[in-house]
């Protein structure tokens, strides 16, 4: 536990040592703006929720978390510091959740600091605060989950872009798996049970009910999953692959 | 105190480390030659516990690295090839992170910093990041890293790779002052740094150890061991004089007046050599025993065919 917490110390301080925390915040806030107000209609609604925020979130997460997690292994691979990393009395799982957890709290402080649309609604209108609460949860658990998919093929490769694009490609099988299009693209193969199983497994169908504020304990379950599956997967590829 | 037991390393058809196996004592400092590509820092990663062996294993202080890697890499302090660190941290707060993973807190790592500082005169850098830090400053902070701890067993890739003459010595007077307490091994390339700071000399060559003595007794190899070396106005009458000594193999002009006289099968011949050319009173303006040259046996070794048994 301290050896997780002395980690996450060292990559969190990275993280504000350079620009990505900057840049990425205000890319992240300013993303959600132009989601929410122009493509999502927030004042032509004229309820009193964040519906127009959340929705765009899994559609944000696709290639902003990729773009976040794409360093944590890669450039540590890269550059040779994997080699200091693992010769230190640090297992690959307290280096692995160390870091995955600097990188989860970090798009927390991002996710935190859209709150002046939380303010500007409660301002508006009488929305169920409980419900936003839950869906900023659920907005969380999400990301956890694209970062476990994203640290986890940064583990697999020295080079960040190949880790971006496929870290941004799994995780839109994740988003898009259960839809219609996927769906009817793989037709036949598709029907039935196989139709069920993957809308299952798609992350919008977790996260549609949590962004309306319905926190089902199966959801939740989901996300921890997810992300225990993927870090779990990170470890074997960090003593597998380590010095590849 | 370190136990290596007959350990490979492969990386699929290819073998960097073909059953290797020696052990080291606390007070020995091992100089580990071999030319590039040889194995040295595969073994070392192996060690330290960073690369599984494919086969056979290293031991730390009784610990087996494959079986108790954590247990092994708390004793070791380790400085790999190019002292890879984070770039953006400043070489403070690299410190103070290597002290929490060591498990010191408070004023105890606060002086084992400031004594690691102070070792490796790290004092007017410690604001930077390390990615502006010079070659020189930045293997000295992964010096630093490796000696927080005041571990029982150093490894060291290439520790003054990239310094100059001053930090070099340095360096290698650090690790002299160290040398009582703990078991060391260094690689290098620089063959006068064994001589200067090891007690026994490794040379590996297509993964396998070819040779394993002290740097004098590897010296002694050499076809220049116990030759003299003569500068002399008159070349040609000392030529002659030298080449009737019987234990004198061969006599070698090396330019400028000056002679070599290899020695046969080693054997001392400086008095034989001095006693007739002062009977036959030739001018020497200078006369020099030679120890033999560790570059001379290092490349005869590590370029002869490997014996396969």
């Amino acid at each position: 536990m301290h050896n997780v917490v002395t980690v996450f110390r060292r990559e969190m301080a990275s993280y504000f040592a350079t620009p990505v925390a900057y840049v990425f915040i205000v890319i992240f806030l300013a993303l959600n703006g132009v989601m929410t107000f122009y493509v999502g209609n927030f004042f032509e609604r004229n309820q009193a929720d964040l519906a127009a925020f959340f929705s765009f979130h899994p559609w944000l997460y696709l290639f902003l978390i990729p773009a976040l997690s794409m360093r944590l292994w890669a450039e540590e691979r890269r550059t040779g510091t994997i080699e200091l990393s693992m010769t230190l009395p640090l297992t690959a799982g307290q280096l692995v959740i160390g870091k995955f957890l600097a990188a989860w709290a970090f798009t927390g402080i991002a996710l935190a600091l859209t709150f002046p649309i939380w303010l500007t609604v409660n301002y508006l209108g009488d929305p169920d605060n409980g419900a936003i609460l839950a869906a900023y949860l659920g907005s969380l658990l999400m990301a956890g989950g694209f970062l476990a998919v994203g640290s986890f093929v940064s583990a697999l490769t020295k080079n960040q872009v190949i880790a971006f694009v496929i870290a941004a490609t799994l995780c839109f099988f994740l988003v898009a798996m259960g839809s219609t299009i996927v769906l009817t693209v793989l037709g036949e193969l598709a029907s039935g049970n196989v139709a069920d199983f993957l809308r299952s497994l798609s992350v919008m169908n977790h996260f549609s009910d949590i962004s309306k504020g319905v926190v089902d304990f199966r959801d939740a379950v989901y996300f921890a999953a997810l992300i225990c599956l993927f870090l779990f997967l990170n470890v074997v590829a960090i003593d597998r692959l380590k010095a590849a | 105190m370190i136990e290596i037991d007959h350990i490979s390393k492969t990386f699929g058809p290819i073998t960097a480390v073909d059953d290797v196996s020696f052990n080291v004592a606390k007070g020995e400092v091992l100089g580990f030659l071999g030319p590039n590509g040889a194995g040295k820092s595969t073994t070392m990663k192996m060690i330290t516990g960073f690369l599984p062996p494919s086969s056979g294993t290293a031991r730390v202080a009784g610990f087996d690295v494959r079986r108790d890697p954590i247990a092994v890499k708390r004793r070791v302090g380790y400085l790999p090839e190019g002292a890879p660190m984070w770039p953006d941290m400043t070489a403070e707060a690299f410190l103070a992170f290597i002290a929490r993973v060591r498990g010191f807190g408070g004023a105890d790592a606060e002086t084992r910093i400031a004594t690691a500082i102070r070792r490796t005169q790290l004092a007017d850098v410690l604001q930077q990041p390390i990615e502006t830090l010079s070659k020189g400053f930045k293997r000295r902070l992964g010096l630093a890293q490796a000696l927080l701890h005041d571990p029982e067993v150093l490894i060291l890739d290439e520790p003054t790779d990239g310094l100059d003459p001053n930090q070099k010595h340095e360096v290698r007077e650090l690790i002299r002052s160290m040398a009582g307490t703990k078991a060391i091994i260094i690689s290098t390339h620089i063959l006068e740094e064994v001589e200067a700071v090891c007690s026994r000399a490794i040379i590996i060559a297509a993964g396998r150890i070819v040779a394993d003595e002290t740097p004098a007794g590897l010296a002694a190899r050499s076809r220049r061991h116990n030759g003299v070396l003569l500068a002399t106005r008159t070349p040609d009458k000392v030529r002659a004089v030298l080449k009737s000594l019987p234990d004198v193999a061969e006599v070698t002009s090396e330019g400028d007046g000056r002679l070599f006289a290899g020695a046969k099968n080693g054997a001392s011949i400086i008095t034989q050599v001095s006693t007739a050319l002062r009977e036959a009173d030739a001018e020497i303006e200078q006369i020099t025993v030679e120890q033999g040259r560790l570059d001379e046996v290092f490349r005869e070794i590590t370029t002869r065919q490997p014996a396969h048994a």
